[in-house]
């Protein structure tokens, strides 16, 4: 489990990244999805890895650590709601600015 | 334990909450409210700093003792934030309220949740606490930059949304290698199992406190990580501006109390020490750079950037040196730069209204209407800018550059920051004699009118700098007292946790 979690981790992050650098919107926020999900399976994972065990103390002899789980679902929440605003704000720049550059220009196309 | 150490935090999420829900009240009523609730803010700010001048006050929601619960902690820090904050929130909606903001909708609604973010920042105790406070405020203010439409705020607010998500995913990565090794997030917690942890995790742990120097670096302006500020700053409206003059130096607050607190409390070898090694270049270069920003800024809003650009550098870059006494005179410095970057903000919108043409720009020569008024505010806001004698510029100034004096590696900071200075006198020199020398006397039909109310505000703000000079001997001794209790991060371990250091091996790593 380790392993699959540390690559998962891994290749989300990559693509985050590579996307992030990209020169259109679009491509940015969607890496900023992947990056937040990246990061919202770290923070889970910060609990320790475990099988089987619920996030209650007292029901089996062991048992996983809840509060991770609550900050995951904190950030959760925090970083839908980033997305969805960062969503729109990127449409509102692309129609005003009449291009998804994230500069707000294109600098290789022909200026009129 | 006392009640009232909530409501700077309560007090505006009602009134944003009120005002959303009533977004179809009046003008009129929604800038009454708005103003209602910044002036108590400003009342419990006063209280906050008379209440902390004994011991720290710490405040458990729903009485969850800690290190199990949030905390909410005051001390003489968060207290003078407190205040600055209200202060300079209370001329920033009074200046919104003679029209702009009229330009958009939900202009107090946002700013209230601004200040409701900004003020439970200021007083958490608690990690993962800070990152949802910062969130909020974040979230007020890619709204509040964007108020008004537009295109260049679309523009800016693109780059700004940006790299403050990325950062916010940079402070949860953070969070998270915190976690996992010391199994809380409690700051005065964390401190003491940071200082107790063993040295197979001291990489990873000084990689935390690198990524979270990143974080904040973001937020306060440290030189690469700066770009975003001169065009979201310049681009957004003027009281929204103002207010944002408080925001890098959030970023600021938050450095130093994880720096000193958190990573500080082991007295032999402290974990800040490594970071301290890479902020005092990084903000060296940082004042610089806004130096030379200032000096080529195109309009005064940008030159406004600028000089927000500049403190930072100087704050950061005296408290990477790391003494008790020079952060008590950045704590000073701190105070009157964030008083004029908002006057410079406002005052940019003022004389821009007032000219024929070109709005804020500096290559531009217009008529100018009530040039003596207005030339009298920007001389008197720019000789205090400056540094020069007698207001608070030179005060804060002087006593940092004498603090910093015993320290080896002094004449980095004197040489720049002077310099610094120099450039910033004939930056402002230069502005002011374009606008209120040069151009021709104001030959238009009509003459514009100008707002009694908005130069008092501005006036008033630039008297709070006059004030700090004329009161500077209690709050230097304010400044040095809470320098004092922030190196001495054991106190606040044990006003937060009782006794310190009990809370072991409740979870084994």
């Amino acid at each position: 489990m380790e392993l699959m979690i540390a690559a998962a981790l891994g290749i989300l992050t990559t693509c985050g990244v590579f996307l992030i650098l990209r020169a259109r919107t679009f491509s940015v926020v969607l890496g900023l999805t992947l990056l937040s999900h990246a990061v919202n399976l770290f923070l889970f994972s910060m609990g320790r890895l475990t099988s089987g065990a619920p996030a209650i103390v007292g029901l089996t002899e062991s048992s996983a650590d809840p509060l991770p789980q609550a900050l995951v679902l904190t950030a959760i929440v925090i970083s839908f709601a980033m997305t969805a605003f960062v969503v729109v704000l990127s449409l509102k720049a692309a129609v005003e600015l009449r291009n998804d550059h994230v500069d707000g220009e294109n600098p290789n196309e022909d200026r009129p | 334990m006392t009640h009232l150490m909530i409501l700077p935090v309560v007090i505006p999420m009602l009134a944003g909450a009120w005002l959303l829900v009533n977004h179809r009240a009046s003008i009129g009523r929604q800038r009454v409210w708005s103003i209602l609730s910044t002036s108590i803010l400003v009342a419990l700010g006063v209280w906050a700093v008379n209440a902390a001048q004994g011991d720290f006050q710490t405040y458990w929601l729903g009485n969850w003792q800690p290190p199990f619960g949030i905390v909410l902690v005051l001390d003489r820090l968060s207290a003078m934030m407190l205040l600055l904050a209200a202060l300079l929130a209370l001329f920033c909606v009074l200046y919104a309220s003679r029209g702009s903001d009229r330009e958009g909708s939900h202009f107090h609604a946002l700013f209230q949740f601004q200040l409701m973010g900004i003020n439970g920042a200021f007083l958490t105790g608690d990690l993962f606490n800070l990152f949802v406070f910062f969130e909020i405020l974040l979230l007020a203010s890619y709204a509040l930059l964007l108020h008004g439409g537009g295109r260049a705020r679309s523009r800016a607010g693109l780059h700004y949304v940006i790299i403050n998500l990325l950062g916010s995913a940079l402070f949860l990565l953070a969070l998270g290698i915190l976690y996992g090794l010391t199994g809380t997030l409690n700051m005065a917690d964390l401190a003491v199992r940071i200082a107790a942890a063993s040295p197979d995790d001291q990489t990873l742990l000084k990689g935390a406190a690198l990524l979270l120097m990143v974080v904040f670096g973001i937020k306060a302006a440290i030189l690469p990580l700066l770009f975003w500020l001169p065009r979201a700053y310049s681009a957004s409206s003027a009281p929204v501006a103002a207010l944002f003059a408080i925001m890098t130096k959030v970023g600021f607050y938050a450095m130093v109390r994880v720096l000193l607190i958190v990573f500080g409390l082991d007295a032999v070898q402290p974990l800040n020490a490594e970071v301290f090694l890479w902020l005092w270049p990084l903000a060296l270069a940082t004042l610089g750079l806004g130096a030379i920003g200032v000096l080529g800024a195109a309009s005064l809003r940008t030159m406004a950037a600028y000089l927000v650009i500049m403190s930072s550098g100087l704050l950061m870059a005296s408290f990477a040196m790391a003494e008790a006494t020079i952060l008590a005179a950045s704590l000073f410095y701190l105070l009157h730069s964030t008083c004029l970057a908002a006057v410079f903000f406002l005052l940019a919108d003022l004389i821009g209204r007032q000219r024929a043409d070109g709005y804020d720009l500096l290559s531009v020569t217009a008529p100018l209407t009530h040039r003596w008024t207005l030339g009298t505010l920007f001389l008197v806001a720019a000789v205090s800018m400056a540094g020069l004698p007698p207001f608070s510029g030179f005060v804060s100034k002087a006593w940092l550059l004498q603090n910093a004096i015993n320290h080896p590696h002094y004449l980095w900071l004197w040489g720049i920051t002077l310099i610094a200075g120099l450039f910033m006198l004939a930056a402002l020199s230069r502005a002011g004699s374009g606008w209120f020398w040069k151009p021709e006397p104001f030959t238009g039909r009509q003459r514009r009118k100008l707002d009694p109310a908005r130069v008092a505000t501005v006036s008033v703000l630039i008297g709070i700098s006059g004030a700090l000079a004329l009161f500077a001997a209690p709050v230097m001794e304010y400044m040095t007292a809470t320098a004092g209790q922030l190196y001495h991060p054991s106190a606040y371990v044990e006003a937060v946790l009782g006794e310190p250091a009990t809370m072991t091996g409740v979870r084994a790593p």
